[in-house]
């Protein structure tokens, strides 16, 4: 089980039964119960306390940056800490782009890959595939960066660039100098970490299509494919969307393995093959190097943008899924 | 188990959780370690400059090795070593430009500078089809990041390179993006050559470059962007460029010879110094001697006079002493790393019984 | 859907394409799905053909080597990695199980137990990076120094939610008919609780437990400004200390060809723990007897 495949079957059920159940039981309360009420709720309590002191640390520290440089810090590219000029959009841009690159190769594989599984796979494959995605969740960051500077860094420099560049060269997307790593690298690093997280959501998605839809498809005549397509699919395109949106939140704040392949330049380039840099690896790189209290504050900034920007994908996600249940229940 | 001792188990686990967990809320102020009547404390906490982090690293390795105490250098950069230092996270820092009289004011305390190692920067380029070394001078150098020099082949580069083939390129100037001893020695180097540098760019961690330049992060960015781009031009620590294997430039130093960057010419830049500074803060480039490599450095430690544990305080001098020990000295030779000359040894060595301990 | 479902074969060239369209298809999602594979094998491949020939006894008894001396090992990364999430997991557990026993046991339902799932949610969707800050300006500044009790509260306050939503899905499979049973045989709440659907649940639980561990084994960047990192042994929690997954950020980020030979095999460890710890998570369930 993946953490995202834990994150969509928690539907709240309040049958009538669970409400007869908590008639009964509220009737019977003794002083254990009491103590033990108090604890779990001052548990429960405690959890609320972390993100709400998250938040106030966030916002406490960034304070001064804020005060000092205003709105203009998000729209400013000019990045030079030595004199104290401050732009956050060389990371933003960095993130935005980095993660889409990611989406878009992530998506077709995982839900190509959670189809196979759910409606194709021979059981002995599905097994394999299974463990395949299961230990691609499972691999740290910092080793996915570790093999993304020796491994594909080199491989994009010397192969995939080359070959882009012949073929799409005239694309601004594609034109410069690759040095291996780049905006492109980091996409294809994150795209692979993601893919589990698209897969797994995709496929508890796919097994909830009821099986008299499919059933009644092809008994229509339609083709396997065909009912994929025109049955399954749609029926599964919320959820489905949901999960690509939770990769997205995952992808943006990845640090490591971002950190160690996308160059971190704070430039703003149309190309992919340049470096570039992320909120995260800015973050990352220069939050223990930061040698004035101003410097320290903006870094702090640039995460309360990210943690601001992350919880609002996730709302997103849950947005999609909620809308999923009520066209399950219709 | 009775029900009642199991929720009384359950409460003590959870209380204890419970404000373990507040309490780092509220953040306690943990025991210091070491104790301030029992001698040296056997563990250090230190970071800084990148540059020295080889050299650090295999001198606290062995000092462990012989005395059992803990020097933990990390490698944070000598902006990082400064501003953590300043916070007292760290014993003591490592810093490749001397801090800064607005550092120094921020740190409150006194703070000694103690040089321990010499390093260089090096002029490295990447010009295909031109083989044999280039010479240079800062006043040339100065007028390639003043954009002033545009061109490989520039009457000026020509005069000092006679015999070199040089190519009617552009000229592409690679620099550092984060702050920086390098970009510090580099800078004072051309102040001194070129007047006019003083005047519009001046001296600093990091600079406003005059004229368009790419930036690299780190000695291996600005390498990788040289190795990377035809006709351009950097500067990278000597070490780097030594073991990276780049190709360097001779620059013309005071005395007027050209002077190859090596561990040898370094280590003459101080030699022949005549006025040294109280504080030595001083700066070693542009120094006077026929073998003087002319845009070398120092990476200093500092610490505090007063440090607020007496047993910290002899912990830092037992380690200072032994990194600027014969011995250790040597060792920094062997890494490629210049050693201190005689004279500015025995200072520094001077510096080191001013530490003391608040009580 | 059966591959036994085949759809007659008609005869005109319109079902013919659409029999080519359908075949083409099914190759192409079975195509991504072997294409997961090769990223994979390139990594673990990797990860042995460069780590294990430099995995020996040393490797997990000696300190890191100085650099340019030749051997060395990360055992006290290992140490350090093993204090600092253990730290976590005694503060994240049990705060994890009893927050998830107030939301799905005793408030069930409740506007309160829906916001805590909420709030869970949020941060288990925090970017790890952002809880390094937080405990450095919790721990760190306030403490005036790196420590290993700061990386620890950065774990335990990612690995809190997991186990909470990892536990209270658990508890969802123990069915309220136990509940009603003992309820109706005269036990308290908590007696039913703690003497029947938590034993019920147990192993699912340290499924729960193991897979939020395995989550947080090879985090990094909420350590770099908080554990710090030490070349030296360290066990005292209030002292900066090394783990695995920042040595091996240190090992690849330094341009020596031998640290970064002892990252790769530094990599091959971690990733063979965490395969462990899954694994047991996984056989924890597996042989699962609830109800």
């Amino acid at each position: 089980m993946t953490p995202a495949s834990s994150e969509i079957i928690n539907v709240e059920s309040r049958t009538p039964r669970v409400r007869r159940f908590k008639a009964v039981a509220s009737t019977i309360l003794r002083r254990n119960d009491r103590i033990a009420f108090s604890i779990s709720l001052g548990s429960g309590l405690l959890t609320i306390a972390l993100l709400a002191g998250i938040l106030y640390q966030l916002i406490f520290l960034s304070l001064p940056a804020i005060q000092r440089y205003g709105l203009g810090f998000l729209i400013s590219s000019e990045w030079d800490p030595v004199h104290k000029k401050f732009g956050a959009l060389p990371f933003i841009y960095g993130t935005l782009v980095s993660s889409a690159i990611a989406l878009l190769i992530a998506t077709p594989f995982g839900i190509g890959t959670a189809l196979y599984l759910t409606e194709l796979a021979p059981r002995k494959l599905r097994g394999i595939i299974a463990f395949v995605v299961d230990m691609l969740a499972a691999i740290p960051s910092v080793v996915y960066g570790l093999w993304g500077i020796f491994v594909l860094a080199p491989f994009i420099q010397e192969s995939i660039a080359p070959i882009l560049q012949k073929y799409l060269g005239f694309l601004p997307l594609f034109q410069g100098r690759c040095d291996g790593v780049s905006m492109l690298t980091a996409g294809l690093i994150l795209a692979i970490m993601v893919v589990p997280f698209i897969t797994a959501i995709a496929r508890e998605v796919l097994l909830t299509a009821p099986g008299e839809l499919k059933a009644a498809s092809l008994a229509l005549g339609a083709t396997e494919w065909e009912t994929i397509w025109k049955v399954i699919l749609p029926y599964s395109r919320v959820g489905i969307g949901a999960g690509v949106v939770l990769a997205l939140g995952r992808a943006l704040g990845e640090t490591m393995a971002v950190t160690m392949v996308i160059g971190n330049m704070p430039e703003i380039s149309a190309s992919i093959l340049r470096p570039g840099h992320s909120m995260a690896a800015v973050i990352a790189n220069e939050f223990r190097e930061a040698d004035s209290a101003i410097y320290l504050s903006v870094l702090v900034e640039i995460g309360l943008v990210l943690f601001a920007v992350a919880l609002v994908i996730n709302l997103a996600a849950r947005l999609l899924l909620w809308r999923m249940r009520g066209v399950a229940k219709n | 188990m009775s029900y009642n001792f199991a929720a009384r188990f359950l409460l003590a686990a959870l209380t204890v959780v419970l404000i373990s967990g507040c309490g780092e809320m509220k953040g306690p102020i943990l025991a210091s370690n070491g104790d301030d009547d029992s001698g040296p404390s056997d563990s250090l906490v230190a970071g800084g400059s990148s540059f020295a982090y080889p050299v650090m690293n295999h001198w606290t390795s062995y000092y462990n090795k012989e005395t059992g105490v803990q020097v933990n250098y990390q490698s944070l950069g000598s902006s990082g070593g400064i501003k953590q230092f300043t916070v007292k996270t760290l014993d003591f820092g490592a810093t490749d430009a001397p801090m800064t009289e607005e550092q120094l004011a921020e740190a409150k305390d006194d703070v000694l500078h103690i040089p321990v190692v010499m390093g260089a920067v090096a002029v490295t380029y990447n010009l295909p089809g031109v083989k044999s070394r280039l010479t240079l001078s800062g006043e040339v150098v100065a007028n390639i990041y003043l954009g002033k020099i545009k061109k490989w082949n520039d009457p000026a580069i020509a005069a000092l390179n006679p015999s070199v083939p040089l190519p009617a390129a552009d000229i592409v100037t690679v620099r550092r993006a984060d702050g920086s001893g390098t970009t510090f020695i580099f800078a004072d180097f051309l102040a001194k050559s070129s007047p006019e540098w003083e005047k519009i760019v001046g001296v600093g961690n990091s600079l406003d470059w005059p004229a368009d330049s790419i930036g690299g992060k780190g000695n291996e960015g600005v390498a990788a962007r040289v190795q990377q781009t035809k006709n351009s031009i950097g500067y990278v620590e000597l070490v780097y460029a030594l073991q990276s294997k780049l190709s360097t430039a001779a620059i013309i130093n005071q005395a007027g010879s050209a002077v190859i960057p090596s561990i040898a010419t370094v280590t003459a830049a101080a030699a022949e110094l005549t006025t040294i500074p109280e504080d030595l803060r001083l700066s070693i480039t542009n120094a006077p001697g026929e073998k003087a490599y002319p845009m070398a450095g120092i990476t200093w430690i500092v610490a505090r006079t007063k440090m607020d544990n007496t047993s910290k305080a002899l912990a830092v001098q037992a380690f200072l002493t032994y990194i600027l020990s014969d011995k250790s000295q040597a060792t920094a030779d062997k890494l490629n790393y210049s050693k201190l000359p005689p004279k500015l040894l025995e200072l520094a060595r001077s510096k080191i019984n001013k530490i003391s301990g608040i009580n | 859907m059966s591959r036994k479902t085949r759809i007659a074969y008609g005869g005109s060239a319109h079902i013919s394409r659409r029999r080519l369209y359908n075949a083409v298809w099914l190759v192409v999602m079975g195509l991504c799905a072997l294409a997961l594979i090769a990223p994979l094998a390139g990594i673990l491949g990797y990860l042995i053909y460069k780590g294990f020939s430099s995995i020996n006894i040393a490797f997990f008894t000696e300190l890191p080597a100085p650099v340019g001396e030749p051997g060395g090992g990360v055992a006290n990364a290992i140490v350090g990695s093993l204090m600092v999430i253990s730290m976590g997991a005694i503060a994240a557990i049990p705060l994890g199980i009893m927050t998830s026993v107030y939301v799905h046991e005793f408030a069930r339902g409740s506007r309160l137990a829906t916001i805590i799932r909420f709030v869970c949610d949020m941060l288990n969707a925090t970017p790890s990076i952002i809880l390094g800050i937080f405990a450095y300006s919790v721990v760190v500044l306030s403490t005036g120094q790196f420590s290993a009790i700061a990386g620890s509260f950065a774990l335990f306050v990612m690995m809190t939610p997991v186990v909470v939503r990892g536990t209270e899905e658990i508890l969802r499979t123990v069915p309220d008919s136990i509940r009603a049973a003992s309820l109706a045989l005269g036990a308290s709440r908590w007696q039913t609780i703690w003497k029947v659907v938590l034993p019920a649940a147990r192993r699912g639980i340290t499924t729960a437990a193991c897979l939020s561990l395995a989550r947080i084994g090879g985090e990094t960047a909420p350590l770099l400004f908080t554990a710090l990192g030490n070349d030296f042994w360290n066990f005292d929690p209030t002292r900066a200390t090394n783990t695995l997954p920042v040595q091996i950020f240190k090992f690849a980020s330094s341009p020596y060809p031998d640290w970064h030979r002892q990252a790769w095999a530094a990599a091959l460890l971690l990733v063979l723990g965490i395969s462990i710890t899954n694994a047991v998570a996984r056989f924890a369930t597996r042989t699962k007897t609830v109800a």
